[in-house]
């Protein structure tokens, strides 16, 4: 569906709604296709092929609100989903802060291709895409006799949505990937354990095509025969490619939805110093090709570089209109987009080499973080750590804390952002963290 | 972004989504002659039996052993009160058919949103592609497959208005903040959704099913001298709108003040490994979790489990016997036929201690030539069935709840959880506790709160030294994911003990 197909149904939408008694709406159309080959023992083990259409409209009768989606769009279907829409809408209450954004917020048009898409994607024909994802998988397969199993896949998306509103707001956005993954099994004394690698790109071209399989198998080996280790305060050096997980819960605190559910151990900090000095980061959508680079959020809002925690002191929230004027703060965005540390100096190896006893955490497994009191505890797996070496593989343990009192620990940060994710995490040096072990 | 795969449950906690909307029915009109029921379902999707024949013939048309179609229209419901109003709604209509084609273990995939033939016949050349050879066209022959039912409901939430949701609302948020003066802040969501389902196969197997579901949740903050603490509670079934009862709301309502009430009393426990009892009911997540991800046949198939070389050898004591099972009546993990058509069932998956069955799909039920168990489940049309679990418990055993209690010297007692996960090549798995107590010289103590669990599964199966006569279900919206996709599972168990799990906590 181009463009103006996607334009035609939402002012059909828009207009309907307003015929039929809502007094503002949203219309947001998204379309995208999809491929997947996996490549397992030599053979294409699945191959998937997906097209999609979907629609959402947020509709506001007087101050009753109420948001439907579908992927049924013909004309037809369209106007009985409106209609019905409408009338479900009139039995809720009314909630005087349920309107669309102010004028002034909106992104007017006109910035600089974010450049967010490769056109290219889809003109790649399939022969290639299978052969990149052999090539992958023969990187290793057979290479050594502990190897259980090697799955490689190639995955492309490309997608274009737009949105449009009864204020007269329509903004477009085009986004694609391409990525190769590895996962490699293998077989030890006490388990079989597996790891990961993968690459990833906006644009075709510039997907790193080899070096995946072989770098899946060596994280994959050096965890063979993992132990368990005594309980005690260590030193923590959390992996790039997984210090997302221990930042996510203090994302999700920043949140206007959580602080105003008092779910949130941040709240009433902004200015206040909430982590050490080492801790300072951005929200950027205007990176050129970064990967949740924007122009505008999910409200049309003005996408625009926002700092979030300054040497330990927070700056900023993520508030959506709704609740800013509930809470009474300006909006920012209720959505994060590339969030971008200040670096440290040191790669992970450095951060090794800088203290005497540490565990690489280097993957979790469950556990969860209390968003109103910040206590967490999460299950881990990596290595002990002695004078920069790495000594063996530790499993089946714990960490517990408080995040309040966790981000005043953060003693260093790496060089080493992990670029596949919006936030884009260097590896972080945590002192003194509680382990519990044997 | 890629996520690596992992297996995890959660219960839901607030999710959002009010009105309904189902094509109409056509009239049937001159094709071959189907059943009243299979009509029904054609119609619903405007389709004949001889363009789905001609559907599954392009799917096999390079070869291919085996083809079918799952045609899903769903539509969901939730509405949400904040601020002590039902003051927004939300709704989600999905609809389109799955086309799969296998060939050995190897599978080709495409889906369509739209059921006119061309659109099909497009999707079945593209998953028809895993196939390199070709097959000579087959005769049309049809069998019907009426499926049990495991989940009769009265009232279909297709004939419900949000109108009629909102009382049970306002009631519930009332009868928490009536029931405790530091309550401050209540959420509530109310969601149903229903599911129509038409399946076809190169077998000539037609089946179809109709699948209710519904939660209520409710997240409660209460503040007490600055001090916050929430919690989250949650009934599910597969039920129409006679779920919605006064009893359900009286229930919820204590529930959720006194599983905040001793939030504000808990503590963390001191790190490290000790003796766990697990309560009955909810602790079902250790069998989830510990066990059944890795008695999922895709993961034997490919030796990626730990459990892969241990079919039929003793992994457990002699009263431990272990389910899988689809047939509980209106439970959220019930089925009447899974994704690939197959009668659901009780499956046996630990039976006195021994390893008897994996949790298959059709691709691995022929992998290691035995039935197919049904368990093969896809989250929606546009993706493809994997051997997923339905609701696993564990069946009593011969102890009593306060001997095994009293058995232990130092360890702790747990009985209510957010979430778990399992790394299946390792095999270790972990829960989240949201609460729980010290045991200490046989005595439940202090309560803890918030930290995880964490162990390995076979160990931990061998490690079940205890097992209690009081098997209780989780009737808690748990959502189980694995490869991506979530599906809606439930659990249960009697009180156990396991002789050693690594506790999160503080070190001195």
């Amino acid at each position: 569906m181009d463009k103006n197909a996607k334009y035609k149904i939402a002012d059909y939408v828009i207009k309907s709604a307003l015929k039929n008694g809502a007094s503002q709406v949203a219309v947001a159309i998204n379309d995208n296709s999809s491929r997947r080959i996996e490549i397992r023992e030599q053979k294409i083990d699945r191959l998937q092929e997906s097209i999609g259409n979907s629609l959402s409209v947020d509709f506001y009768v007087d101050r009753k609100f109420s948001s439907h989606s579908t992927n049924l769009l013909k004309d037809k279907e369209l106007e009985k989903f409106v209609k019905e829409a409408i009338e479900a809408t009139k039995y809720l209450s009314e909630d005087e802060f349920r309107y669309l954004p102010e004028e002034e917020l909106y992104y007017k048009g006109g910035a600089e291709d974010l450049r967010t898409i490769d056109p290219d994607i889809i003109k790649i024909d399939s022969k290639t895409k299978i052969d990149l994802a052999r090539q992958v998988e023969n990187e290793v397969f057979g290479t050594d006799e502990r190897i259980v199993s090697v799955t490689s896949t190639y995955m492309d998306q490309v997608s274009h949505m737009i949105l449009a509103d009864s204020n007269g707001f329509r903004g477009e956005s085009d986004n694609s990937y391409a990525g190769l993954v590895a996962e490699v099994s293998v077989k030890g004394d006490t388990g079989r354990p597996s790891d990961y690698w993968v690459e990833y790109d906006i644009f075709y071209d510039k997907l790193v095509k080899t070096g995946i399989g072989e770098k899946a198998l060596e994280r994959t080996l050096r965890k063979l025969n993992p132990k368990k280790i005594k309980s005690g305060k260590y030193n923590l050096i959390v992996d790039n490619m997984v210090a997302a997980t221990l930042l996510s819960p203090f994302i999700s605190a920043l949140f206007g939805s959580s602080l105003y559910q008092k779910n949130s151990f941040l709240d009433g900090k902004i200015n206040t110093k909430v982590a050490s000095d080492k801790l300072s980061f951005i929200d950027d959508p205007l990176i050129i090709s970064g990967l949740s680079s924007r122009h505008f959020d999910n409200e049309g809002l003005k996408a625009i570089k926002r700092t979030v925690v300054e040497k330990g002191f927070l700056r900023n929230y993520f508030i959506n209109t709704y609740y800013g004027r509930k809470l009474d703060l300006p909006p920012t965005s209720g959505n994060i987009s590339n969030i971008i540390f200040q670096n440290g100096t040191l790669d992970q190896n450095g951060l090794l080499k800088s203290v005497n006893k540490a565990i690489l955490v280097t993957g979790f497994n469950g556990g969860n973080c209390n968003g109103a009191t910040g206590d967490f505890s999460y299950g881990i797996e990596g290595f002990l750590v002695q004078n920069g070496e790495i000594i063996h593989p530790v499993s089946e343990m714990n960490i517990t804390g408080n995040m309040n009192d966790f981000w005043n620990t953060l003693a260093a940060v790496g060089n080493d952002p992990y670029p596949y994710n919006s936030m884009q995490t260097p590896s972080l040096l945590f002192e003194n963290t509680d382990v519990s072990g044997m | 972004m890629y996520l690596k795969r992992r297996e995890f449950i959660r219960l839901s906690g607030i999710t959002m989504a009010g009105s309904v909307f189902i094509p109409p029915l056509l009239q049937s009109c001159n094709r071959i002659p189907v059943s009243n029921d299979a009509g029904a379902y054609l119609d619903h999707f405007e389709v004949s039996p001889e363009q789905l024949h001609k559907v599954i013939n392009t799917a096999m048309e390079k070869g291919a052993d085996y083809a079918d179609l799952f045609f899903e229209h769903t539509v969901t419901n939730t509405a949400a009160l904040q601020d002590n109003k039902v003051n927004s709604a939300y709704s989600d209509i999905q609809y389109g058919v799955g086309i799969r084609v296998l060939k050995g273990e190897q599978t080709g995939f495409a889906y369509s949103e739209d059921t006119s033939q061309e659109a099909m016949l497009q999707a079945a050349r593209t998953a028809a592609n895993i196939a390199d050879s070709n097959s000579p066209q087959k005769e049309l022959k049809i069998r019907e497959f009426q499926p049990p039912s495991f989940y009769s409901i009265i009232t279909p939430w297709e004939e419900v208005s949000i109108k009629e949701k909102v009382p049970y609302m306002t009631s519930l948020n009332e009868k928490i903040f009536s029931g405790d003066s530091r309550v401050n802040k209540v959420n509530i969501s109310m969601n149903d959704s229903s599911s129509f389902i038409l399946f076809y196969n190169s077998e000539g197997l037609m089946t179809w099913d109709y699948r209710p579901m519904t939660y209520l949740a409710a997240r409660t903050i209460m503040e007490e001298n600055g001090r916050i603490e929430n919690t989250s509670v949650s009934r599910s079934y597969r039920k129409g709108f006679e779920f919605l009862t006064e009893d359900l709301i009286d229930g919820l309502a204590k529930e959720a003040i006194n599983e905040t009430s001793l939030l504000f009393k808990a503590g963390k426990p001191r790190a490290g490994e000790m003796e766990v009892v697990m309560g009955p009911g909810r602790s079902g997540i250790l069998l989830h979790e510990a066990m059944g991800h890795s008695f999922e046949a895709d993961f034997n198939r490919k030796k990626t489990s730990i459990f892969s070389d241990k079919m039929g050898q003793k992994i457990a004591a002699d009263f431990i016997t272990i389910v899988d099972d689809g047939t509980l009546p209106n439970d959220r993990g019930a089925l009447n036929v899974d994704d690939e058509g197959i009668m659901s069932q009780r499956t046996v998956l630990v039976n006195n201690g021994l390893l008897t069955s994996y949790i298959h799909d059709r691709i691995s039920a022929k992998y290691y030539d035995v039935n197919p168990t049904g368990n093969g489940r896809r989250q929606d049309f546009r993706n493809v069935p994997i051997p997923r679990m339905r609701s696993t418990y564990m069946e009593n055993g011969p102890h009593e709840k306060e001997e095994i209690i009293a058995s232990v010297k130092r360890g702790i007692y747990v009985d209510n959880f957010s979430n778990g996960q399992v790394n299946i090549g390792p095999g270790d798995f972990t829960f989240f506790v949201k609460f729980g107590y010290l045991i200490e010289n046989g005595k439940l103590t202090t309560p803890i709160k918030d930290v995880n669990i964490i162990g390995n599964g076979p160990q931990a199966l061998a490690d079940i030294t205890m097992v209690a006569n009081d098997l209780q279900f989780s009737d808690g919206t748990w959502n189980c994911g694995k490869d991506g996709q979530s599906v809606p599972v439930s659990l249960g168990l009697p009180t156990v003990k396991i002789k050693k799990l690594t506790v999160g906590g503080l070190n001195a």
